[in-house]
């Protein structure tokens, strides 16, 4: 990166620690960050979503739904969230693959479940064997966003389907007596007064989403607890211009300061989102 | 080779007793049933002992949270501060390697590099952290009238917090401890995840599961199989929470006993 850079075997103290940090392997160690930024940013409103209509489903008149939503909710809480993405890692994977050879070789005659195999015709492969290297990251990504989302859309739904109870009964009385049916009362009276009960809850699952954000690397997603692990061993002046001991610890310590400047930065804007959003309501935060 | 035979070789193979060989082809139900369930070993193991002792470190660090004293304050805020504002699966990589590193510098302390060990204390650690929080916050709204009350007793000092303060404590934060302990339950499944090595294929339940969805390439029999045992563990967490939950508002009339439900809005 460094014009003094092109020799690392001399440098010493703190420019061989500035060439260091910025080989291109770093780089890819920096751009990480931006993939957990980057699933942050789209399982969040992801997760809200599914959250919305598990609860909307939880609390719907059709018993089918009410059952579909409630169990939704039940199950993905009760089990660790780690054992879903193991698991929704492959079965989503497989679904799609089984749905896409449903659709594209009609006519294939042999099980897809051989002994310990699964096997699907060529053009149903996902991504197929012939797309390229960023075909496959991105199908990754999108895989490990997918499972986010069914995960913490549960959490969310919980929480949402509690907000839902929690409006004042006297509000939706209201609403009814002047005639609305039961749609215009959910959509106009229901949903925009519940975010202020849904809030400290859904501030809560930020944090926890913040918190879960390392375990992509479970999913197979080249993130920053793969590159750390990754740099952080050690290196023998064979395979590279810097070599190092076991850094891991360090890499690691990195990490952990990272995670521990952002959860405290979206704590401090939650807060402030908080007080804005009680300003004018009836409640002990509103009247300050 | 008979059920019964499969559970007599896997089921305590976790802890190394029995068959030393997993199974390598034709997986059974029955085999997945019992490798996981005795994997389901280790989850106790950890989750029990790290509440057990987390709790008294809890208490002792909402104390110092609450402490007017900023020599106790603060650390107690910083501990709080690292390791809720962390990942756990962080926190176990970060232990990891320092154990390492002080393995390698003191040449002692080799025990600590092992899950039993290393793993555990990360989680006790870790529970204190979360437990420590709803502990301050349920100290910090124990009625004013109850400790007037027992100003006007005349007690003072430490009968005061054991007989009057300690008590409302605990009955106020009771719901959201059982709701930790449920979670961090949830997070024994990360240790063998999260770079402690698991020797000689002895781990947990999730572990097990996560082989045979490896071997097998299917997904659905063994993950299931861990949800089911997890449910099972849930409950008996709220049923054992819920009895002493019964026993510390054994004062109130059994209508207005606040009930344990498992709907929390605040989850770890």
């Amino acid at each position: 990166m460094f014009s003094y850079c092109s020799d690392p075997s001399t440098l010493s103290g703190l420019t061989w620690l500035s060439c260091y940090l910025t080989t291109p392997k770093h780089a890819g160690f920096y751009w990480s960050f931006l993939t957990v930024l980057t699933l942050l940013a789209v399982t969040a409103p992801t997760a809200l979503a599914f959250g919305f209509g598990g609860a909307a489903a939880a609390r719907s008149r059709i018993a089918p739904l009410r059952w579909f939503g409630k169990s939704y909710i039940a199950v993905v809480r009760g089990v660790p969230d780690i054992a879903f993405f193991l698991f929704f890692v492959i079965a989503l994977d497989q679904a799609f693959e089984w749905l896409r050879h449903q659709w594209k070789c009609p006519d294939w005659s042999e099980p897809i479940r051989q002994g310990n195999d699964f096997v699907v015709c060529a053009a149903a492969k996902l991504p197929l064997g012939t797309s390229e290297q960023w075909v496959h990251e991105v199908y990754g990504f999108f895989t490990a966003v997918l499972t986010f989302a069914i995960v913490f859309g549960a959490f969310s739904a919980n929480v949402l389907y509690g907000a839902m109870r929690a409006v004042p009964k006297g509000q939706i009385e209201t609403a009814e007596a002047y005639g609305m049916t039961r749609r215009q009362t959910f959509w106009r009276v229901l949903v925009p007064q519940m975010w202020v009960y849904a809030l400290p809850g859904l501030s809560n699952l930020w944090m926890v989403l913040i918190k879960a954000t390392p375990l992509l690397f479970l999913l197979g997603v080249e993130d920053i607890v793969y590159w750390a692990r990754e740099l952080g061993g050690s290196k023998t002046p064979r395979f590279t211009d810097y070599p190092h001991g076991d850094w891991r610890l360090w890499y690691f310590l990195a990490l952990l300061v990272f995670y521990l400047c952002f959860t405290k930065l979206s704590e401090v804007v939650l807060e402030r989102i908080m007080k804005k959003l009680t300003r004018g309501q009836a409640t002990l935060g509103g009247t300050v | 080779m008979s059920c019964w035979q499969t559970v007599q070789d896997y089921a305590f193979r976790s802890i190394g007793y029995g068959e030393r060989l997993l199974p390598r082809d034709d997986f059974t139900l029955c085999q997945q049933f019992t490798l996981i369930g005795s994997g389901m070993i280790w989850n106790i193991y950890f989750g029990v002992l790290a509440l057990l002792t987390g709790f008294f470190l809890a208490n002792a660090i909402a104390l110092m949270k609450a402490s007017s004293n900023p020599w106790l304050r603060r650390p107690a805020e910083w501990f709080i501060l690292i390791f809720r504002g962390s990942p756990l699966f962080i926190q176990f990589f970060l232990a990891y390697f320092l154990f390492q590193e002080l393995k390698q510098s003191t040449g002692s302390f080799s025990w600590l590099t092992s899950a039993w060990a290393g793993a555990l204390v990360v989680l006790f650690l870790n529970t204190a952290a979360y437990s420590a929080e709803i502990f301050y916050g349920a100290l910090r709204s124990v009625p004013k009238g109850e400790v007037e009350a027992a100003d006007a007793y005349g007690m003072t000092g430490w009968s005061r917090f054991r007989r009057i303060i300690w008590p409302t404590t605990l009955r106020l934060a009771w719901p959201a401890y059982t709701n930790e302990a449920i979670f961090l339950f949830h997070a024994t499944t990360l240790v063998f995840f999260s770079g402690f090595p698991a020797f000689q294929q002895k781990a947990d339940a999730l572990y097990y599961a996560n082989y045979f969805a490896d071997k097998t390439f299917n997904p659905f029999i063994p993950y299931p199989i861990v949800a089911f045992y997890f449910v099972l563990l849930t409950l008996g967490v709220i049923g054992l929470f819920g009895l002493a939950n019964r026993y510390l508002n054994r004062h109130l009339p059994q209508d207005i006993r606040p009930k344990l439900r498992y709907r929390p809005q605040i989850i770890r």
